[in-house]
């Protein structure tokens, strides 16, 4: 418990490493908020305001002392595009992200522990084979790919998804297991070779001369040894998964963080953007912590140390 | 005395590595018998298949290793030809095993009193756990466990070498075994801890009157806690005697290498004895003794003749012609070519040959030793 709340503290620096770094860089980049906001034809005076309004002649340092205070208010700022509240805006996608992510997570993690165990112990027969062609091609094919050729054939062809998001659940199918597809692969073939790796060790053998059957064995011994390592990736692939699938939610139309994401890139809205990746790194570090912690729970020799 | 029996009996064994490059005879047929109530201790190099007949008892082998031959006695059925399910049956409850390493041999991740109480419920699906755990908690006592209750609840890397080595003596017994084989017990532990070890497998078998197969590569703890000894070369046993017989008349050159490889304070040299060369590679065997190319006495005879095990006194067989009958023709053997092409079957013969050479069967040969060792 002590070391977990020394592992929260440790993360303090790092968001505000994140959010100095964030700051910094989209004021270095070129064009005008003001400009963005008004458009070309308004006289000096209009833009003289709005600069002064929003903070803009201030010093950086002030702003950004302006800023990290405001946010921890929960206050992100005013969408320059909208003039909504970041904050309003990000929790407003955020349903959908989490539909997506929570499905496409229980997607890779059933099928990618399932078809590793199975390729383990059926080591290279039939089903081993085909399980890590497909978790090969879910490793390599890029995303946007997985994603057309899914929706083409899936919803435009077969008709058996709405090509697009429509709100209810099962729309959110299709862009899961696209999503999914990618780290089940990375889930199987991982479970594979820990099993294989942990069903060499001495203690299986010890298990074996006890008289236990090899499921027992596979169940209660060689599992969770070979689970630690592939505990901590699924912990990172939800995160990551829930800070916005940016291509996936493009794809199918799906208005969560990651299209909220990319909107504020090509609108050059400001807090928005920094809004959307500030949250990214609260989750991701969320993340690396629920990791952490799941692992001393799995591995008695870490919460020993703790 | 009371005739006693065998436990175990091993006849013509074999157990290959079915590799790529060719069938690799890690056990070459070897008999072992194992007499109830005795400490029987098997003894070599490293590599020299005593691991591997361990492990063929318990059905242990891994691919590409697997018994191709010969018979494993114990209680009516031949363990070699029996079903996964039925071997199941045996193991951990009959028969029963301990290893080399403490450290990696228990699985980090469980409580050491929940792995010994699952080797209880897996043989006895009624039990009741509580009851599970009282026994093995008693069993934790029996084998020098302090604070037996408080263990339980330990993870392996709580404890220490010899600490884990008990548990696994208290996961071996917990079903009460007639047979308890240990797989190097000592040999990862420091050597104070290794005598306590030693001298609680011989309290346990005094108490519970089981039988115990030692495999170790150190002749001081088979002077120590051994009534039977088999020495062990390239797949084959060398020589075989009661542990007194076999170092007061110790025969073959093999023995004899082993024995003066112990250190002994005062008497040593400089510089410790130790054999010349390395273990034959198996895949190539040459046509004669296995041992002639590090043997001391070796003549031109014993690169071209097979010896067999031949009877020197009682209850003694060695492997070596300079103690067999002159008389003793070289057999025109086909050595690797047969092992490619017959894994299986075709090689019983001449396994059931070399038990009879002596011209007594295992049985009465076992029951001489018990005689003489009535002593011990």
């Amino acid at each position: 418990m002590k070391s977990f709340l020394k592992r929260l503290l440790g993360t303090i620096p790092v968001l505000f490493g994140v959010v100095l770094l964030i700051f910094i860089m989209l004021r270095i980049i070129p064009g005008d908020p003001v400009t963005m906001l008004l458009g070309e034809h308004v006289n000096q005076d209009t833009i003289d305001r709005l600069t002064e309004v929003m903070g803009l002649n201030d010093p950086l340092p002030t702003q950004f002392f302006n800023y990290i205070v405001n946010a921890l208010h929960g206050d992100l700022g005013v969408s320059y595009k909208y003039n909504r509240e970041v904050t309003d805006m990000i929790l407003e996608a955020l349903p959908y992200t989490i539909k997506l992510a929570v499905l496409a997570a229980l997607f890779a993690w059933v099928i990618g522990l399932v078809t590793g165990i199975i390729s383990a112990v059926r080591q290279n027969h039939l089903a081993d084979r085909l399980f890590m062609g497909f978790s090969l091609a879910g490793v390599s094919i890029p995303i946007f790919m997985t994603s057309l050729f899914l929706q083409y054939f899936l919803a435009f062809k077969v008709k058996l998804f709405p090509l697009t998001e429509n709100g209810s659940l099962y729309s959110m199918i299709l862009p899961a297991i696209a999503l999914g597809w990618n780290s089940a692969g990375r889930i199987a073939r991982m479970t594979r070779s820990n099993l294989l790796e942990e069903l060499q060790a001495d203690y299986i053998d010890t298990a074996r001369a006890k008289g236990l059957r090899q499921n027992a064995v596979i169940v209660s011994h060689a599992l969770k040894n070979s689970m630690l390592p592939i505990v901590t990736m699924m912990a990172l692939q939800l995160s990551s998964m829930l800070s916005g699938a940016v291509i996936t939610e493009s794809v199918f139309a799906i208005p969560g963080i990651g299209r909220l994401a990319t909107t504020a890139i090509s609108n050059r809205d400001m807090p928005v953007l920094q809004g959307t990746v500030l949250f990214t790194t609260v989750i991701v570090i969320a993340g690396n912590l629920l990791a952490d912690l799941l692992y001393s729970v799995l591995d008695p020799r870490i919460r020993k140390e703790a | 005395m009371e005739q006693k029996e065998n436990v175990l009996e091993i006849r013509g064994l074999r157990s290959c590595f079915f590799t790529e490059k060719g069938v690799v005879p890690a056990v070459d047929g070897i008999d072992l018998d194992i007499l109830e109530g005795k400490i029987i201790g098997l003894v070599g190099e490293s590599g020299c298949g005593k691991s591997m007949t361990a492990k063929s008892i318990m059905g242990l082998l891994k691919y590409p290793g697997r018994i191709a031959d010969g018979h494993i006695w114990f209680d009516g059925q031949d363990l070699a030809h029996l079903s996964e399910k039925e071997l199941r049956k045996v193991c951990g409850k009959d028969i029963s095993m301990i290893f080399q390493e403490p450290m990696t041999s228990l699985n980090p991740v469980l409580k050491v009193g929940r792995q010994v109480r699952e080797t209880l419920l897996v043989h006895d699906r009624g039990m009741d756990k509580n009851e599970a755990r009282r026994q093995v908690i008693g069993m934790f006592a029996r084998v020098g466990i302090p604070e037996p209750e408080k263990r339980y609840d330990s993870y392996p890397h709580q404890l220490s070498g010899g600490l884990r080595q008990r548990v696994m003596i208290a996961m071996a017994m917990v079903c009460r075994p007639r047979l308890l084989i240990a797989d190097e017990p000592t040999t990862a532990l420091d050597v104070t801890i290794e005598a306590q070890i030693l001298r609680l497998i011989r309290q346990l078998r005094d108490e519970t009157g089981m039988s115990v197969l030692i495999i170790t590569h150190n002749m001081g703890v088979v002077a120590e806690i051994c009534d039977y000894v088999y020495v062990m070369y390239a797949g084959k046993i060398m020589e075989q005697a009661e542990t007194y017989e076999l170092f007061d008349h110790k025969t073959h050159p093999y023995t004899k290498g082993l024995l003066d490889s112990i250190p002994r304070i005062g008497k040593n040299p400089d510089r410790l004895y130790t054999i010349p060369g390395v273990v034959p590679n198996l895949l190539h065997l040459s046509e004669g003794c296995a041992f002639s190319n590090r043997c001391p006495n070796a003549s031109e005879r014993c690169r071209r003749v097979k010896p067999e095990l031949c009877e020197i006194g009682e209850g003694h067989l060695a492997r070596c012609l300079s103690c067999a009958p002159e008389s003793m023709e070289p057999r025109p053997e086909k050595q690797s070519e047969s092992y490619e092409n017959t894994p299986a079957a075709a090689e019983l013969p001449d396994a059931k040959n070399a038990v009879s050479a002596p011209g007594m069967s295992g049985k009465l040969r076992i029951e001489n030793t018990v005689k003489g060792g009535g002593t011990l």
